[in-house]
């Protein structure tokens, strides 16, 4: 078998002198290639984060009126994002408490029977002062600052001091 | 000719569907006293077709926001006619689906069926089972009632218990900090287009694997056959073992239909984020071992959140169990005993804390 140079090919020192090699070049194209495909990875990863939540820290909520409660009773009500508690102690005191327990973030209640709060995905308790007391909840909850105003009672985040 | 032979003769002149057939006329199957374990992968893939089919007809009437959710499962349930049966079956099939997928794999563990070289074949077999997994918690959520939202809910925090990575991958997975509106779309998404793409590519892989390895026979079958060659009994895949999966194929659907029907699937009260978990709230049975469990580990171990540690055990038993076979090659000639204390281990407790957890108040 007889091979033969196609004539379009050069003397090996003529074409690499000249040009860039084959090889570089492809390196080159099929870097800017794969590069460009991939900046399009970043948009997307973007695009699957959320944006934020504008109400998401709401500083005060309405959470009921004066003759709602009884004594030894409580409600959830929608402070911001988030569920909160408002409980009536049997002395007649209000108190409010984040409502997301601190385990795996279920919504508590208030048991007037054991006079604690309870979550029931777990089993948590909590006192009236949202003090994990028993099952597995890590922390305390949220205590909220409750201001009676007229009829209305107004709950607000305890300010840092 | 008659026309059914002339197509026939027409495809076969331009496709060759003979030799493509080829392998799959020369697969055997082992005939030996625990054949009728190798029927469970298959009843799983059946469950599977029946999911994608009456998923598709649940898709021509659902509404995946909050705010219609409930209200389109209503009327699928209460006005399309023979919406309840379809509903049912989705969701019967999905737990048939998953306890086949469980027998399965146990059944591979015991037989140890996933050596040398079946080792990818157990690990693309694990990762159908995350997906399935995966197919069960997005699912639960679509219909927006009150239990599918706070099993999302404890869910989604479970994954935001993860060290490091754990808060983003929950507001990922959630589409915010809370479960809403958004984390609805998101699972409607993974349930109905991310999820059975990825499963539907694992089958083919999966399958292709079987295929390619055949079945395996147990340690304790194939020794006897060496010693007894006269013992060895195999059978033809098509039609002789392929006939007799119809056939369970065939019991399965009517057993599926007896239970959607005269046990149809409860749709619940619509979910309200303001409100309390109602008492006596659990989760699907497959998640029931992990519940228990985490309600049982104390708040603080060693420093420790109790839920932290829970969840780390959980990823990382999962994480042995996935590679199974190379453990078992790293643990030298004793490595099938010890794993076979391993697999009994996990067998037990997920079963013991189950019931465990379905009995608690």
């Amino acid at each position: 078998m007889v091979t033969r140079a196609l004539p379009t090919e050069r003397p090996l020192e003529e074409s690499t002198a000249k040009r860039i090699p084959r090889r570089a070049a492809l390196r080159f194209l099929m870097g800017t290639i794969a590069g460009s495909v991939a900046s399009l990875l970043y948009p997307i990863l973007r695009y699957l984060v959320p944006p934020p939540e504008s109400s998401l820290n709401a500083n005060e909520a309405l959470a009921g009126t004066v003759n709602e409660l009884k004594p030894n009773s409580g409600k959830t009500f929608r402070f911001g994002n988030r569920p909160a508690l408002l409980v009536r102690l049997t002395n007649g005191e209000y108190r409010s408490l984040s409502g997301v327990c601190t385990h795996l973030g279920c919504t508590v209640q208030y048991r007037p029977e054991s006079t604690q709060i309870w979550c029931a995905c777990h089993n948590g308790c909590y006192d009236v002062n949202g003090r994990n007391v028993s099952g597995p909840p890590p922390r305390a909850l949220d205590n909220y600052e409750v201001q009676v105003r007229g009829q209305e009672i107004y709950v607000s985040r305890k300010r840092v001091a | 000719m008659d026309a059914a032979a002339r197509v026939q003769t027409w495809i076969d002149e331009r496709f060759n569907v003979g030799e493509l057939l080829a392998p799959l006329r020369e697969k055997t199957v082992p005939v030996h006293r625990y054949s009728q374990w190798y029927f469970l992968g298959g009843l799983t893939l059946f469950l599977f077709a029946v999911q994608l089919c009456s998923g598709v007809l649940l898709l021509l009437y659902y509404r995946p926001s909050a705010s219609e959710a409930y209200e389109s499962v209503q009327n699928i349930t209460n006005h399309v006619q023979f919406g309840w049966l379809v509903r049912s079956l989705h969701s019967w099939s999905a737990n048939l689906m998953v306890f086949c997928a469980f027998a399965h794999m146990f059944s591979v563990a015991f037989a140890r069926a996933y050596r040398k070289p079946r080792e990818l074949t157990w690990v693309t077999g694990m990762f159908l089972l995350f997906l399935v997994l995966g197919f069960g918690f997005s699912g639960y959520l679509l219909p927006w009632n009150t239990r599918a939202y706070f099993a999302t809910k404890v869910g989604t925090e479970v994954a935001g218990q993860v060290p490091v990575v754990g808060h983003s991958m929950m507001v990922l997975l959630r589409g915010g900090e809370d479960v809403s509106g958004a984390t609805l779309t998101r699972f409607f998404a993974l349930h109905v287009a991310i999820l059975p793409a990825l499963a539907i590519g694992m089958v083919m892989l999966h399958l292709l694997l079987v295929q390619k390895f055949g079945t395996s026979v147990p340690v304790s079958v194939g020794n006897d056959w060496e010693r007894n060659p006269h013992r060895r009994k195999e059978m033809k895949f098509f039609p002789n073992f392929f006939l007799r999966e119809l056939i369970g194929w065939y019991i399965a659907l009517g057993l599926l239909i007896t239970l959607a029907a005269f046990f149809p699937w409860e749709l619940g009260t619509k979910a309200d984020p303001f409100s309390p978990a109602p008492p006596g709230i659990k989760p699907e049975w497959y998640f029931l071992a992990q519940f228990q469990t985490l309600k049982l580990i104390p708040a603080k171990v060693f420093h420790m959140d109790g839920e932290v540690l829970g969840i780390l055990g959980f990823g990382l038993g999962g994480a042995l169990w996935l590679g199974l076979p190379f453990i078992e090659a790293l643990l030298g000639p004793r490595g099938a005993r010890y794993v076979r204390v391993g697999a009994v281990f996990v067998l037990t407790y997920l079963a013991g804390m189950s019931v465990v957890g379905y009995m608690a108040r």
